[in-house]
């Protein structure tokens, strides 16, 4: 029936071998069948992907036609002009809903594997030690990225290879944001993080860890020494489900669980020092990306692990191939109920939920029917829980910076290009939007960058 | 011309007494931002945990910061194990929010244990602004009572307990508390900074009769930048995050039975760690 070729298969590892480490779950094309894919059904291609696909518009059309001939180092110049960290990009973008869900090849039979080369290109830059440009002409200006996650990674890259000289502030001892501190090494090997940070060194990025922007210094401060400066500081407060006994120990905030397991290396305590309570059965409530990163973390430390979620399989906010992975290796999924109050029967360690049984009702303002609490409810026995269920943005410098107009919802407020009420600071990604993706705040960095660049131009 | 290289060498490191050391740590870019009543993240190494500690003192044209603490754990074992000259591997602040510190009148200060040495840089900042200081400082016995010297400089009275009678008042420093309140002395701003048990009886001695009454918690953290969410605590029916909220908040409002609950979280763990740490000694 279908005249077009069949997908690459991006093989993975049995869920079986998978759950009992952190390693990488999905393995990387070989150059081969990289070249393949990439020249498959070409003649059909009329990239929708860069233009209603991806929030960085990669040239993706370019891309494949030079790994098709072979040309991987050129593949990654011309993607390092849309994404800086295509090994990073490659694998946390959302491409089923983004380039490979617009690919005319969904309609023929299936797109072209886009991640997975992409991927395959960013690895194979960093193994053969693939240089990046950098402008010959210095603009004599330097600009101050505030945190160092997929924003502040592109406002750095693109502003330093355009020629300014870039410092990037971060608080944590290890660069990468949510890219270090959330997201899990199966998924993303910190390895391949650090090694991007390499790169931005080897161009003349400066990076200041341990710099608590709003506190060691002021943004204020930051004006006096450099020309712009760019707030990405992202998501940071987590929300709470407020019922309760909500702060019984062993009852963690997602981030706090994958802060622990991913900068801190608790999965190796006690070779590390922070420790972190390993549940025998653990719920987590929610599920999106976060709660499914949580989900699989706690599996993967033994643990039987449970999503309970206030809505149906369908209205379920993580990216299906996640949930999938999920199920795979052994996360077992409630739907309708919501925790009502954690229990515990010493009065220290949770013991257990009691959760609100729910049934769907009208639409809510994101189109899902809202969840209805029917009245009814049902005790859980759980020894651990992990709530994720969403951030505020970060309150840390707006709270600390008189003058930065924010809104309702603690983001800071900017135009569209990224400016915020203080001239000279600018800020882009979660701090702007709330909550997003990875790639979402990418596109937020490029935009920015540009505006910077401009106004720098200008004055 | 500060140097970032160096941030985070320990210049110095004294044993003020059995277990308890006082260490002076080139940090000029915390130092240059610091004020009483917040505290620094350090790191001993990179295998480290991120461990809140109060600024004790600071100089900013010097670059420096003293830290006290008492060894208790895997990090301050390691911490202890480091010579002068050595550099921790990251420092970060300050961080939390400053003491609310302004004229109040008559002030009580209350500090236990190596909380005196937390407290110590209130209670400077409180006399600097014209408030007559009244400092209670305890410990469990007169060996174990650290900076007496130090808090009798900011202090217009200083009263010292012990709990078994060695050195000034036998009892804990809510006795002493309730003492003076008793004899009719009144005052207007309460700090104190100590074990959870300690504050939440000298918040119940206050309670009516102190118009303000501020504690500095002692949650666990991780991160230290309102983000994880490990040091929450309910104050006032809200949960808040010691690290970006506090570390002071109004005691009466602090629900204390939960903070004594969630600071008890790690102790299996904790003991798995101290384990290991003596089995590496022996190697």
């Amino acid at each position: 029936m279908s005249k077009v070729g069949k997908r690459v298969q991006v093989r993975t590892r049995p869920a079986n071998e998978r759950v009992k480490d952190f390693n990488e779950v999905e393995l990387l094309l070989t150059e081969d069948e990289a070249i393949k894919e990439a020249s498959r059904d070409i003649k059909y291609c009329v990239a929708p992907c860069m233009n209603r696909g991806c929030p960085v518009n990669v040239e993706v059309p370019t891309m494949l036609k030079l790994v098709s001939q072979g040309k991987i180092r050129e593949a990654y110049e011309s993607l390092i002009t849309r994404t800086p960290v295509p090994s990073i990009t490659g694998r946390v973008c959302q491409q089923e809903v983004q380039c490979e869900g617009s690919c005319v090849l969904n309609r023929l039979g299936e797109p072209i594997a886009i991640g997975a080369i992409e991927k395959f290109v960013g690895d194979w830059a960093i193994e053969n030690g693939i240089e990046v440009a950098v402008s010959s002409q210095k603009k004599g200006k330097s600009v101050a990225v505030v945190g160092s996650g997929p924003a502040g990674i592109v406002v750095a890259s693109e502003l330093q290879r355009a020629g300014y000289d870039v410092t990037m502030f971060e608080a944590f001892h290890v660069p990468g944001g949510v890219l270090t501190y959330g997201i899990p090494e199966f998924r993303l090997p910190k390895r391949i993080v650090q090694k991007e940070f390499e790169k931005l060194k080897n161009i003349g990025v400066k990076i200041e860890l341990g710099a608590v922007v709003g506190t060691t210094y002021t943004i204020d401060e930051l004006l006096k020494d450099y020309n712009a400066v760019f707030l990405g500081v992202g998501a940071g407060r987590p929300m709470f489900l407020n019922v309760p006994g909500e702060n019984y120990a062993n009852i963690y905030t997602a981030n706090e669980f994958l802060t622990r397991v991913n900068l801190m290396k608790s999965y190796m305590f006690p070779e590390y020092d922070t420790p972190l309570h390993i549940g025998k059965r653990v719920a987590v409530i929610g599920a999106g990306n976060t709660a499914m990163d949580a989900a699989r973390s706690a599996l993967r430390l033994g643990a039987e692990t449970y999503i309970v979620y206030r809505r149906g399989r369908s209205e379920m906010t993580g990216r299906a191939v996640e949930v999938h992975h999920a199920e795979e290796e052994g996360v077992k999924f409630m739907f309708y109920l919501a925790p009502s109050e954690f229990l515990s029967s010493d009065g220290v360690n949770v013991s257990g939920i009691r959760l609100m049984k729910m049934k769907p009702g009208e639409p809510d303002r994101t189109g899902r029917p809202r969840p209805v609490p029917t009245g009814e409810t049902v005790e859980f026995d759980v020894d651990m829980v992990i709530t994720a269920i969403g951030f505020y943005p970060n309150p840390l410098i707006p709270g600390m910076t008189p003058g930065l107009k924010t809104d309702d919802h603690g983001r800071v407020v900017v135009d569209l290009e990224g400016r915020t009420s203080i001239k000279g600071v600018y800020a882009g990604g979660d701090i702007v939007t709330g909550e997003s993706t990875v790639i979402e705040a990418m596109g937020w960095g490029r935009r920015v960058a540009k505006t910077i660049d401009r106004d720098l131009s200008r004055s | 011309m500060d140097n970032i290289e160096r941030e985070g060498t320990i210049l110095e490191k004294n044993e003020l007494t059995t277990n308890i050391f006082e260490m002076k740590l080139y940090a000029p870019k915390i130092a240059r931002a610091a004020h009483a009543g917040q505290f620094m993240l350090l790191m001993v190494d990179e295998k480290g945990e991120r461990v809140p500690m109060t600024m004790v003192d600071w100089d900013a044209a010097q670059g420096w910061i003293d830290i006290v603490y008492q060894e208790v754990g895997t990090t301050t074992i390691k911490l202890t194990g480091h010579s002068v000259g050595e550099k921790l591997f990251y420092v970060a602040g300050p961080l939390g929010k400053p003491s609310r510190v302004a004229k109040y009148g008559r002030v009580v200060i209350i500090g236990g244990g190596v909380g005196v040495p937390a407290i110590y840089p209130i209670a400077r900042a409180l006399k600097a602004q014209g408030n007559y200081v009244v400092s209670i400082i305890g410990a469990k016995t007169s060996n174990a009572l650290v900076y007496e010297e130090k808090m009798k400089t900011v202090s217009d009275e200083l009263i010292v307990t012990t709990d078994d009678g060695s050195k000034g008042l036998k009892g804990f420093t809510s006795e002493a508390l309730n003492m003076l309140l008793s004899s009719g002395q009144h005052f207007d701003a309460m700090w104190s900074v100590g074990p959870t048990l300690m504050m939440k009886a000298c918040s119940d001695v206050a309670a009516g009769k102190i118009p303000n009454s501020f504690a500095s918690l002692n949650s666990l953290m991780v991160c230290g930048v309102g983000m994880c969410g490990a040091c929450r605590v309910t104050v006032g029916n809200k949960i808040l995050l010691t690290c970006v909220d506090g570390p002071e908040f109004v005691s009466y409002d602090v629900n204390w039975k939960e903070l004594a609950i969630r600071l008890k979280s790690y102790m299996r763990e904790e003991t798995v760690s101290l384990e290991m740490l003596r089995g590496a000694d022996k190697l």
